[in-house]
């Protein structure tokens, strides 16, 4: 039954080519158009770490005045964190792993003398960072922790940078001039991406990435130059010993905290810190803290641009309007049947076979909307990603989700858009029909 | 045109019209929507930077390897080089530059026990050549002179400035009544009291970003006279004479690395160059908005063509009476431009209300601004005679409907 109805379906599209081409571009272009936006929006507000997601927590504590919202918080809370604090974290027991962080720019020089020196992108750390964001080890080992209490010169290399120094090969124990001194390879990572870079958002999250890492201690030591932003409440002063000393925030701090219960612990020991920060004078001030993981941090920093949600708004609004567009023409190239309805229904065929043949007659016209909608969002794909920069398009592309979801908004719409000719064509009165030819 | 036949007619055949009609409010709420965001993009990519002339102005990024202990008279030594080359008007050291999305802000008070500051402003340092380098416009006061630039050596110096030079924008803000020049002010860091010996027209923050950090604030820009050293990349800004950029953005690295090798040259490149890449994501979307504008009106539009010419199939025996009847062509056209121009003018009001509405939306979720009301206006004006266009081809059809039809069997 159900393929007699498709042939008769297709049959009838073919009668009026005209009308059933425009039916489909118009499904297929506010497909390709819905799906271009949805595909960037997945991808942007895709879970950089789905595996532990809910486990990393990043703290935060209002260390200048309610008084003085730093910039545009909505809730008086900075994005940063200062030394003093992040030192006072450090300290603090009952996390699984917990790093501090911040990142800066060194020039490298290759061992070749031929090579000329170039930038990179090196983020201080501890060496609980590896352990806890799962970034996996090609050659060697993370510092350890001895090495980080000795603030010790020496490095973990992504495999690009290992490639470009190294030839790839296992460098473990060899030297990298970073800043013209020598420090010493421990490890070598092995493929690994965060998109977006969820435990530092501020320098392009999407864009270029940590390539070396390096002792935290050892770049405090060095006075290194913070990459991102030093807000300061006008305690200020960018000597390096002063900025240690104020409560200016620079510094990114992550936790690992693997049930609810050491999520709830860490909680109270960060309004207990703040309380006895209270009582010591630092603020004058009740606590005000919060502990927020990936999944709610990226939602808060607003990783995904407005650009994007607008785009978004504006593309399920061109599908409402061509499925609009679908329906009122189903509904003419229907209705223009309505004799042959009308003949079929006399000869026997019930409400629901009418009903039936009908909206078959629509899924085809959805899937075929489907099909070429999928092959215009590829196309609007290539050019979104043309026309933005990386912080929108870089890692959007169609995937077997999108496609599913793709065919099935196409198919389900048209269908939705379809009932109501469809209807219309089970309730024409044979004998009318009839009657007027 | 008598209404009353169209609109009983309309009232045999709700659906159809009111899908039209709804067709069109929705059109008309996206596209004055997408025109407003598109006028707004466009004009925040075009704002003035204060730099006379961007294609001659070229940006270098120079960072020493290692931090070498003369890097102070490294850089001189490397801009005495600069305006030395061919084609070369002036060139100065700084820490940033407008359109780069990255530098130092400061609050500048005006007492030295102030708890709030004044006014939140950029920071650039740079000496005597600034103002030619970049080819801003002073208005008031004076340049500085040679001796007042000093050194700023990383974190570890906290010294004051020995003068300012401030933007107009900022100026108007800190002194809404009285002359700038002459003032002092007191900055964040080093709470000293510096004199402000100059003023100039514009120079823009160096963030961009619609809503964004320095959004608020700008044209509220400063210039201290100090050289920086810092482990960090310091940008080399060159004015060149007309149509001598592409000439210097070849001869300048080279000259660099002739003097020393043991640096890191980033991208050299006119402020052009950096204007199109900082812009690139607005200029993106006004292209993507446009594209979805005229898909959503072709859309509309076809199937304005498709509906109407399937009433006109529908009516071909009515039409064809009327004809009969001693109706001429033009009564038959002006039928179906009358019929569409009720069904458009009810889409247009209703889309009108969306389209204000929508705008509310976004004004509180993407802190967007209010749509102006002229664009809601235009939208309907132009629903409407896209409306007209659209069904000018099927009424041209059914007035070709010959009154004989009348006369024969059905």
């Amino acid at each position: 039954m159900f393929r007699y109805y498709f042939r008769l379906g297709i049959r009838s599209l073919r009668r009026n080519m005209v009308l059933t081409a425009l039916m489909i571009a118009a499904i297929a272009v506010g497909i390709g158009a819905c799906m271009t936006a949805l595909t960037v929006f997945r991808a942007m507000s895709g879970d950089p770490i789905p595996q532990k997601s809910s486990q990393l927590y990043t703290p935060q504590i209002d260390n200048w005045s309610p008084e003085r919202p730093p910039g545009d918080s909505p809730d008086h809370l900075n994005a940063l964190l200062s030394y003093i604090d992040v030192t006072a974290f450090m300290q603090a027991p009952g996390a699984k792993h917990q790093a501090a962080m911040f990142a800066t720019l060194l020039s490298v020089r290759p061992n070749d003398p031929q090579q000329k020196p170039f930038k990179a992108n090196v983020r201080t750390t501890y060496t609980d960072f590896f352990p806890m964001f799962d970034a996996p080890f090609k050659y060697g080992r993370p510092w350890s922790a001895t090495e980080d209490k000795n603030h010790s010169a020496v490095v973990v290399l992504t495999s690009d940078m290992n490639n470009r120094l190294f030839g790839g090969q296992n460098s473990v124990g060899k030297i990298v001039r970073l800043d013209s001194e020598p420090y010493t390879v421990t490890g070598v990572l092995d493929d690994w991406q965060v998109l977006p870079r969820f435990y530092d958002l501020q320098v392009q999250p999407f864009g270029r990435s940590d390539e070396i890492f390096m002792p935290f201690t050892r770049a405090v030591d060095k006075q290194m130059k913070v990459l991102g932003s030093i807000q300061c409440n006008g305690d200020g002063g960018t000597a390096f010993e002063t900025l240690l000393r104020s409560e200016c925030i620079w510094l990114q701090f992550w936790v690992e905290l693997p049930t609810a219960a050491d999520a709830a612990k860490y909680r109270a020991f960060l309004n207990n810190y703040a309380a006895e920060q209270q009582r010591l004078g630092r603020f004058h001030w009740p606590p005000h803290t919060q502990l927020r993981n990936v999944t709610e941090w990226l939602r808060y920093r607003h990783v995904v641009p407005n650009e994007v949600r607008i785009l978004i708004l504006v593309s399920f609004g061109f599908l409402l309007v061509c499925l609009m567009n679908a329906m009122g023409l189903m509904l003419a190239k229907i209705m223009g049947r309505a004799g042959d309805i009308g003949v079929r229904r006399a000869l026997g065929a019930s409400r629901a076979a009418i009903f039936a043949q009908c909206l078959i007659e629509t899924g085809v016209v959805g899937l075929a909307g489907g099909i070429l909608g999928l092959a215009l969002t590829a196309l609007g794909l290539m050019a979104a990603r043309s026309l933005l920069s990386k912080n929108f398009v870089a890692l959007a592309h169609l995937d077997w989700t999108d496609t599913t979801i793709a065919v099935l908004l196409a198919v389900g719409a048209t269908l939705v858009a379809g009932l109501y000719p469809t209807w219309r064509a089970a309730h024409v009165q044979p004998a009318w029909q009839l009657k007027a030819q | 045109m008598q209404f009353r036949p169209i609109l009983s007619a309309m009232r045999r055949n709700k659906v159809g019209a009111i899908l039209i009609a709804v067709q069109m409010a929705i059109t008309l709420a996206i596209l004055c929507n997408a025109l407003f965001i598109i006028q707004q993009r466009v004009a925040l990519s075009e704002r003035p930077t204060g730099v006379d002339d961007e294609a001659n102005v070229v940006v270098l990024d120079n960072q020493w390897v290692g931090n070498p202990p003369d890097q102070a008279a490294r850089q001189e030594g490397d801009l005495a080089a600069l305006r030395s080359l061919p084609g070369v008007q002036d060139a100065f050291a700084t820490n940033s530059v407008p359109l780069t999305d990255s530098g130092s802000t400061e609050g500048i008070s005006l007492h030295p026990d102030q708890k709030t500051a004044s006014a939140r402003a950029a920071l650039y340092f740079g000496d005597e050549h600034a103002i030619a380098s970049l080819g801003l416009k002073l208005i008031a006061g004076r340049n500085f002179n040679a001796d007042e630039v000093t050194e700023k050596v990383g974190y570890t110096d906290l010294k004051s400035p020995a003068a300012i030079i401030i933007t107009k924008g900022l100026a108007d803000k800190l002194f809404p009544n009285a002359n700038a020049v002459g003032q002092s002010i007191y900055d964040d860091f080093s709470k000293g009291q510096v004199p402000i010996i100059g003023v100039i027209d514009r120079l823009q923050v160096p963030w961009v970003s619609a809503g964004g950090w320095g959004s608020t604030f700008n044209d509220s820009s400063f210039i201290v006279p100090f050289h920086i050293v810092i482990p960090f990349p310091v940008l080399y800004v060159i004015h060149t004479q007309p149509g001598q950029a592409a000439a210097v953005i070849q001869a300048a690295p080279k000259k660099l690395f002739d003097i020393s090798r043991a640096r890191v040259i980033g991208k050299t490149r006119p402020m052009t160059a950096l204007r199109t890449e900082i812009y690139k994501d607005d200029k993106g979307l006004v292209v993507i908005l446009g594209i979805v504008c005229v898909a959503l009106l072709a859309v509309t539009a076809f199937g304005i063509v498709g509906l109407t010419s399937y009433w006109v199939a529908q009516r071909r025996r009515q039409i064809g009476i009327r004809r009969a009847l001693g109706a001429t062509r033009n009564a038959i056209i002006q039928y179906f431009q009358t019929e569409n121009l009720l069904i458009a003018g009810a889409g247009a009001a209703i889309g009108i209300a969306l389209a204000v509405s929508l705008n509310l939306w976004m004004v509180s979720a993407f802190a967007m601004q209010r749509l102006n009301t002229g664009y809601a206006l235009i939208g309907a004006v132009v629903v409407m005679l896209l409306g007209q266009a659209a069904v000018l081809w099927p009424a041209l059809k059914a007035a070709s409907i010959p009154p004989a039809l009348a006369t024969r069997a059905a």
